[in-house]
């Protein structure tokens, strides 16, 4: 317990993870990584797992906070839960995303590091504590992330995709830089304590406003909330399905985790400000994604506007800003989760003779040709559209509850109607499925991995509401952290 | 069987067979016939399982009985609460009564996907049971919502060639409305601290607040029941649903939005639910003299049926906000009633179908020659629709008019014409389809009832005359609770001048001399006795009313 290990010891799988996924990188560079990336994408889900263990591990009991490299990376309950969420999301669809890459021959031991380092950066994100740290963990995450969405480098929509994510994804980044020098001119400190502590003074001058408003803007892009979602549907659509699988899970989740510390932490004092912004976006969000995705015929496009309306539900717990909000937004990303991975599972099982399709109508008949997974299916769709007895529902009742707590009545009026327009494009997709005749009856074997990966999601889905405690009370206990007082 | 959770048991036990029969495999026809059995053997269980709760039942209490409770969500104060009083007890049976009918009578018109069809309906009927038995909103919520999905699927997979317009009108419709109730539902118990039903409904929500939760518990509700204008989605969801997803659609799912009427709009916003009364009263006299109407230019036997339910409800939404005990009881008893009656009907409309596979009216004619078992079986169900005494139909639509004109006469008298209104196009109806001359030849080889559909008939039959000779055994079981609910009703209206403290206040020294000896009212009264300190209003009023205040406003609606 001598030495470097204070100091470094809180940021240990973080550590593990970069060597991990660099040794990977070297094996496959030096060693046969050409020839056998299947084992790639195996020890990539692994080396995940383990630092998502050791996230668990090396995070103080009792809500205590710990602070590392002098204060530039925290970790604390909330960190714990959101990097368990964030590596284990990766891990997953890690090893759902084999199989299709295997059949479309793409299988190469590069996504499995690249994977890693985004997760990396994600995990920096979560434990950034410090506007600098902050930028650079996003960033990593960030370039990780552009390449993978071009990954399928010899399809012009992926390399679409991955250069429409990058232009933009640089503009925001920009805007961000800009956000945080405005912040540090006026306040003279990039900490979050020490923003924290200046701007609980008293009233924050107008600069502080304005650069909070840039960072805001920046994150809103990177978890697709409206109006900076335009890149959403069209990187989704066009990134091989198991990179949208990815996208539409991990780097939320760790988009949201960082934009509850900063809102919640540095810029907490400034509540009566940024909460105008965050109900217009949240409102704006929703609205979005329940109108933009009545039109879409391709399933990975639907799940984008999907993903918008559920960062839009997500943010109307964080506008509310207090430690329920917090759990509530905590408790709907869980569930968001499980409902996402399970329906890319789905979706990324969908081939006809071999060949990976992606229409809405390609369901059609599914219910007939193949009951379970159709179930499964419809499962995920009630529940996204937060129909009871289904997951979604608690997600969706934790941050409407929160909402009229905080009096902001609006938004929770407006929340369950566009839930309620919403219901209309998740129900057309179980309309596929059972009303409709097959056309060409979808193949049947999904792999193991897929049908572990498909059962788990359906279970927790299902049967949430029989034992929901876990979740609530992990979510609250993390929640918690971030309010100490 | 004293301690057993009798009504969890009624909730889950169709959710268990549903279970079993989800993992039946084999050859599709083994499977078939396995999935209707286990479907049929739980459901009737379930059944027998439920007249437990009518036998423990105490006719004289009008509290919660058979109690369960269990900590659900214990950081957001959300219970497991489950319970029966006189006005929700009924509906429990009436579930577990229409659903094995349900099921028997699918086993000659399902073919295709029997065991998904199975495990739908014993789904549907767990929800249905565990919303009439939920005393806690987000329990209540939880069955309320849930329903959807069975019907949805049972419209959309084994309805007719309009099946997925009417399975999206359905759900899209009832969704709309039950959010809003879900915010109102957020709200009340933020301002209460709880989500438990019994504990709210003896919560006084300020009186601006109660106008906008009772809209919002309107939004739902009306498009359930449903009430004009709100009923489009009924005609179509009827006509696509398979005979069984219209038995169930009429028979318990339309009483869920007057039962929520019941249960939250009247005791807990006392105030708001009589500044809305005339809305109602209006909307229910529309719905029961235009679809009425609507429903004399049907072609189509479903929806000729599907536009009196709407008319039929009409008459126990008035009844419920005439808040007298002979119409609330009366609104109670037509649920039932209805509940039975429309049910029977779209049988009777399914019999023919199986047989012709249509439902035009003209199609048919003179089925009394070939089929004299089927024409009385439907005279009964088309009797009792109308209310010819006798039947169930003329108690509930008797007490609800007899209570209704006690609150407001024209009220009563134009609702009388859809009584008249309804025997026109139910006669009309029954002469056009069963007398005449048989002159269709595909008609003249038709088959009379079944085994099996008078096995279905004969139960609602006997419940139908049972309701109509004897209906005090029905009407026992509601007394004490309608009672109270109307005593509390009239006493959290009463005293309303005392807790608007100001107006009262400043009044009391001018109005006192004057008033308070001339009137026995009931408003300027209170005030009259302690004038000198507000706080004391309220625990001193009892005692200062007696004598004339209180009782005057109850006894004439006690008497009875």
């Amino acid at each position: 317990m001598s030495g470097a290990f204070p100091v470094l010891g809180p940021a240990l799988p973080e550590i593990f993870l970069a060597l991990a996924a660099m040794a990977l990188l070297m094996l496959g560079v030096f060693g046969k990584g050409e020839e056998r990336p299947r084992i790639f994408f195996y020890l990539g889900a692994v080396l995940l797992v383990i630092s998502a263990a050791l996230a668990w591990l090396v995070t103080p009991k009792g809500g205590a906070t710990i602070h590392a490299f002098d204060g530039l990376f925290v970790l604390d309950g909330f960190a714990r839960f959101a990097k368990l969420m964030v590596l284990g999301a990766s891990a997953f669809t890690l090893a759902m995303a084999r199989a299709w890459f295997e059949r479309e021959k793409l299988a190469r031991f590069e996504y499995p590091v690249l994977v890693m380092f985004a997760a990396l950066g994600m995990s920096m994100m979560i434990s950034a504590n410090d506007l600098i740290s902050l930028y650079m963990g996003l960033e990593l995450q960030s370039l990780s992330l552009y390449v993978l969405a071009a990954y399928h480098r010899d399809n012009a929509r992926s390399t679409e995709a991955g250069l429409k994510y990058f232009i933009l994804g640089a503009l925001a980044s920009g805007l961000m830089l800009f956000g945080m020098s405005l912040v540090y001119g006026y306040v003279g400190a990039t900490g979050f304590d020490a923003i924290a502590k200046v701007l609980s003074h008293g009233h924050a001058p107008v600069g502080v406003a304005i650069g909070m408003a840039f960072i805001l803007a920046g994150l809103a892009f990177k978890v697709a909330a409206a109006p900076f979602h335009m890149w959403t549907p069209d990187v989704y659509e066009g990134a091989p399905t198991p990179v949208t699988a990815f996208f539409a899970i991990a780097p939320k989740i760790a988009a949201f985790a960082l934009i509850t510390r900063v809102l919640v932490g540095p810029f907490g004092p400034m509540l009566p400000q940024w909460q105008p912004i965050l109900v217009l976006i949240a409102i704006l969000s929703m609205t979005v994604g329940a109108f933009g995705a009545i039109g879409q015929s391709n399933i990975k496009r639907l799940m984008a506007y999907s993903s918008i309306g559920h960062a839009g539900y997500a943010l109307v717990g964080l506008a509310v800003g207090n430690q329920e909000g917090i759990t509530g937004v905590l408790v709907y990303l869980a569930i968001y989760l499980a409902m996402n991975m399970g329906a890319f599972a789905v979706i990324l099982a969908m081939r006809v003779k071999g060949r990976a399709v992606e229409g809405v109508d390609d369901l059609a008949g599914l219910g007939r040709t193949n009951p379970l997974m159709a179930l499964a299916m419809a499962l995920f769709m009630f529940s996204m559209a937060g129909i009871p007895p289904l997951a979604g529902f608690f997600g969706k009742l934790y941050v409407f509850l929160a909402a009229i707590h905080a009096g902001l009545y609006t938004l929770a009026i407006l929340g369950v109607l566009t839930s309620a327009v919403a219901a209309f494009y998740y129900l057309r997709i179980v309309k596929v499925m059972y009303f409709d005749e097959p056309i060409e009856a979808l193949d049947k074997a999904i792999g193991r991995t897929m049908g572990v990966v498909l059962t788990v999601s359906t279970l927790v889905v299902a049967f949430f509401f029989l034992v929901p405690m876990p979740v609530m009370r992990l979510s609250a206990a993390a929640a918690k952290t971030l309010f100490p007082h | 069987m004293t301690d057993w959770p009798l009504l969890s048991l009624v909730t889950f036990l169709p959710l268990v067979g549903a279970a079993f029969i989800f993992f039946i495999r084999g050859d599709d026809k083994v499977v078939a016939a396995n999935a209707r059995h286990v479907a049929l053997l739980t459901s009737v269980g379930t059944f027998i399982l439920s007249l437990g709760i009518w036998l423990k039942f105490d006719n004289a209490s009008a509290d919660f009985q058979l109690v369960e409770k269990a900590q659900w969500l214990p950081q957001l104060n959300i219970t497991y609460h489950m319970g029966v009083d006189g006005i929700s007890m009924l509906f429990v049976i009436l579930s577990t009564f229409l659903t094995p009918l349900c099921i028997l009578q699918s086993f000659g018109s399902i073919e295709k996907r029997v065991k998904e069809y199975m495990v739908a309906f014993l789904i549907l009927e767990t929800m249905m049971v565990g919303m009439f038995c939920a005393l806690d909103f987000v329990l209540f919520y939880f069955f309320f919502e849930g329903v959807l999905i069975p019907m949805f699927l049972i419209i959309g997979i084994w309805g007719g060639p309009r099946r997925v317009y009417a399975a999206f009108k359905f759900f899209l419709y009832t969704l709309a409305g039950s959010v809003l109730m879900l915010v109102a539902m957020l709200a009340m118990s933020w301002h209460a601290g709880s989500f438990d039903i019994p504990t709210l409904m003896g919560i006084p929500f300020p009186i601006p607040m109660q106008y906008w939760l009772w809209l919002a518990f309107f939004a739902s509700f009306a498009v359930k029941v449903p009430m004009w204008p709100f009923h489009t989605w009924l005609p179509d969801a009827h006509v696509e649903a398979p005979t069984g997803g219209s038995v169930i659609l009429a028979g318990v799912l339309l009483k869920m939005g007057a039962y929520g009427f019941i249960r939250f709009s009247v005791p807990m916003l006392p105030e708001a639910t009589a500044y809305f009364t005339p809305f109602i009263y209006t909307l229910s006299i529309v719905a029961i003299i235009y679809t009425s109407l609507v429903a004399l230019a049907q072609e189509d036997m479903k929806k000729l049926i599907a536009y009196s339910s709407v008319a039929h409800m009409g008459f126990v939404t008035m009844g419920i906000f005439a808040m007298t005990p002979q119409a609330v009881e009366g609104a109670l008893f037509q649920m039932l009633s209805h509940g039975v009656v429309s049910g029977a009907l779209f049988l009777c409309v399914g019999v023919v179908y199986d047989r012709m596979h249509t439902r035009e009216i003209a199609r048919y004619g003179g089925l009394v020659h070939r089929m004299p078992r089927y024409a009385l079986v439907f005279m009964v169900f088309m009797l009792a629709s109308v209310g010819l005494p006798g039947t169930s139909g003329f108690v509930g639509e008797f007490l609800v008019l007899l209570g209704t004109f006690r609150a407001n006469t024209w009220v009563a008298l134009l609702a009388t014409t859809g009584v008249v209104l309804g025997a026109a196009y139910m006669l009309l109806l029954y002469r056009r389809v069963v007398f005449g001359k048989l002159e269709r030849e595909d008609l003249k080889s038709i088959l009379d009832l079944d085994l099996r559909e008078i096995l279905v008939f004969a139960p609602l039959i006997a419940v139908v005359l049972w309701m109509g000779i004897y209906p005090s055994s029905y009407l026992n079981v509601m007394h004490a609770s309608v009672d109270r609910l109307i005593t509390q009703h009239q006493e959290s209206l009463a005293p309303k001048p005392a807790p608007v403290a100001e107006p009262a206040a400043e009044a009391a020294p001018v109005d006192v001399p004057a008033e308070a000896p001339a009137g026995a009212e009931v408003a300027p009264a209170p005030v009259s006795a302690p004038a000198p300190a507000e706080t004391t209003q309220q625990t001193s009023e009892p005692q200062a009313q007696p004598t004339p205040g209180t009782e005057s406003p109850v006894s004439p609606a006690k008497q009875e």
